[in-house]
């Protein structure tokens, strides 16, 4: 293959084209876009979704989907509320709040693996299971958050940047390690592409989803600490529906639904294309309303290039 | 005599999906340096049976013995742990992944985690080269190639790991003449290496000519199991067809 070749094929050449021809026509459109305040807000406000977005990459690259994680993130931010409250040390309600969320996603790994139950369905009871023990715990309450540990999170800047997109760069460099580095990532491939092929070469199948809920979870918790931090409060009523916007960044990317396919910094780049859609559309004075609508045209236009693609593929 | 002791040995394996009866009391053995052609109509066992042996599928009853000793196969890696390599006939490559990551899968090079994926690239280019297989690029993903290419990266899956025992679903199935001939070729020199091989095929022809010992299922149960060469091609198949053991003074 040509370096022209494999540029034109890398997954992520054509979907950071999209866009910066986005960001273009949005520059073009309005001065204000390019503004460093109106920058740093759209990268506080794609942050969660893009954290979100890495985890679920993994798991529908393996074949499965996640639609928990909202409820898991609102779970964890409470748990660390309700802790927070309760006078125990940040950095313990912290920590409490990330084991919180990766238990969700192990048990959603456990149900799917043993109880072989399809991940839609398990994942869909835990939505549900995780914002009603969020409730339950809060009596439907929000505590507020003014510790020093959460304000930083939420308010402050690293050589420029929010600290939010910090935790974005290191979730994205540590899974694009894990997926094309190292072995478990290799697994996560083939058991996408036919994971009945990877059961017969020996591949511990069981094992390997398990671990890939389980990081979900995780991520969702990691996205809890940034959501706590912006909104000074742990309302359990918080991201409803995120799972939705987490999907769409995996499809817009370009991440194949059916799974084995993809890469999973193309979700970053999905979820900066809906937020720049968002937020643009904002700026534009375009109401709300259009936005939607705009957003359900692009993931669908979005697969149906997919599939264009992959039929020129055969 | 002083008869060594076999390779593998299938004691009484049965194995029902349910109500239907797939084997019933199956036996085979095999010796190292020896291809044992196996046989019978579609439907007869054949695969059950291999896949049994490969640990993608577990016996009702039954036992099977490696090397003389009772070994237990619960799944694949048991099976590679006996030195059990299996092509299946149903091709059992990841179509989105490159030959050499097919070629590894399960058991990929690595340190502390970390893929050794230069390595892995270099030893199945060599591996897929002593089969003369022509694949224009490594970095291409299995399900754009050709049957026959697929089919080859699963014979050199199957020989490149230092196995002892090598089954083979219809290896030829997919391939062209001159790579069928390939085949045939590695069957020798695999054999010469004091590796068993069990050969399922349908052409009669092949196996034939390039196994020593038959073994002929029918409807899951054992027919006959022979030297090849005690009987004519007519006689074997007429047993293949019909179920019932031809009678011979020379029969093992
Ligand atoms: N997973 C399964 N579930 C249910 N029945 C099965 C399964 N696998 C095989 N069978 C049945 O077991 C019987 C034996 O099948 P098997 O695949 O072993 O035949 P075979 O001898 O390999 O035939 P062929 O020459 O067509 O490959 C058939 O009746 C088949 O329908
Ligand atoms: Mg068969």
């Amino acid at each position: 293959m040509t370096m022209f070749e494999k540029i034109r094929t890398y997954p992520l050449t054509w979907i950071v084209v999209v866009a910066l021809v986005l960001a273009f026509a949005l520059t073009m459109a309005s001065p204000y876009f390019l503004t460093s305040g109106n920058i740093n807000n759209l990268l506080k406000q794609v942050s969660i979704v893009a954290i979100l977005a890495a985890g679920q990459s993994m798991v529908i690259i393996t074949g499965g989907i996640d639609l928990s994680v909202g409820s898991v993130l609102a779970l964890s931010a409470v748990t660390i509320g309700w802790l927070i409250q309760a006078d125990v040390h940040p950095l313990i309600a912290t920590f409490c709040g990330l084991a919180m969320g990766t238990l969700c996603g192990f048990i959603n790994g456990f149900i799917i693996t043993r109880g072989r139950i399809a991940p839609f369905i398990v994942t869909l009871g835990m939505l549900g299971i995780a914002r009603g023990m969020a409730l339950v715990i809060t009596g439907g309450v929000s505590y507020q958050i003014l510790e020093p540990l959460f304000l930083t999170i939420g308010n402050s800047k690293f050589l420029g940047l929010p600290i939010p997109i910090y935790f974005v760069i290191v979730t994205y460099f540590v899974i694009h390690i894990v997926m094309h580095y190292r072995v478990f990532g290799q697994h996560i491939y083939a058991i996408g592409g036919e994971e009945r092929v990877a059961r017969l070469q020996g591949i511990k199948v069981d094992r390997e989803k398990l671990k890939v809920y389980t990081i979900s979870g995780f991520l969702a918790a990691l996205a809890a600490v940034v959501m706590v931090g912006r909104l000074a409060a742990t309302p359990p009523s918080v991201a409803q529906g995120i799972e939705l916007q987490a999907i769409a960044a995996v499809i817009i990317g370009g991440i194949s639904f059916t799974g084995g396919r993809g890469l999973v910094l193309t979700a970053l780049v999905g979820a900066l294309i809906m937020a720049m859609i968002t937020n643009g559309l904002n700026i534009l004075g375009i109401s709300s309303f259009w936005q939607q609508v705009l957003i359900g045209v692009v993931i669908i236009a979005a697969v149906w290039l997919d599939n264009l693609k992959s039929a020129a593929r055969q | 005599m002083n008869q060594p002791v076999p390779l593998v040995e299938m004691r009484n394996i049965s194995k029902h999906f349910g109500g239907l009866q797939a084997l019933t009391d199956a036996c085979l053995d095999l010796y190292p340096g020896e291809v044992v052609g196996v046989l019978g109509h579609n439907g007869a066992g054949k695969s059950t049976l291999m896949k049994i042996l490969a640990g993608a599928q577990t016996a009702s009853s039954g036992e099977i013995l490696i090397n003389g000793d009772v070994a237990d196969i619960q799944d694949p890696n048991d099976a590679r742990a006996y030195g059990i390599e299996t092509i299946y006939q149903e091709l059992a490559l990841c179509g989105n992944l490159d030959a050499p990551s097919n070629l590894f899968m399960g058991r990929e090079l690595h340190k502390w985690g970390f893929l050794r994926k230069r390595e892995m690239r270099r030893e199945a280019a060599e591996a897929l080269s002593k089969l003369n297989i022509r694949i224009k690029s490594l970095e291409t993903d299995v399900e754009m190639m050709s049957g026959g290419q697929r089919q080859s990266i699963s014979i050199s899956r199957a020989v490149h790991f230092d196995a002892k025992i090598i089954i083979m679903d219809e290896p030829t199935a997919a391939l062209g003449m001159e790579e069928s001939k390939k085949v045939v070729d590695l069957i020798q020199d695999l054999k010469e290496h004091g590796i068993g091989i069990l050969w399922i095929s349908h052409d009669i022809h092949d196996v034939y000519n390039f196994t020593d010992r038959i073994v002929i299922f029918h409807g899951g149960k054992n027919v006959m199991t022979a030297r090849t060469k005690d009987f004519t091609q007519d006689e074997i198949v007429s047993m293949i067809i019909s179920g019932t053991p031809v009678k011979k003074e020379a029969a093992v």
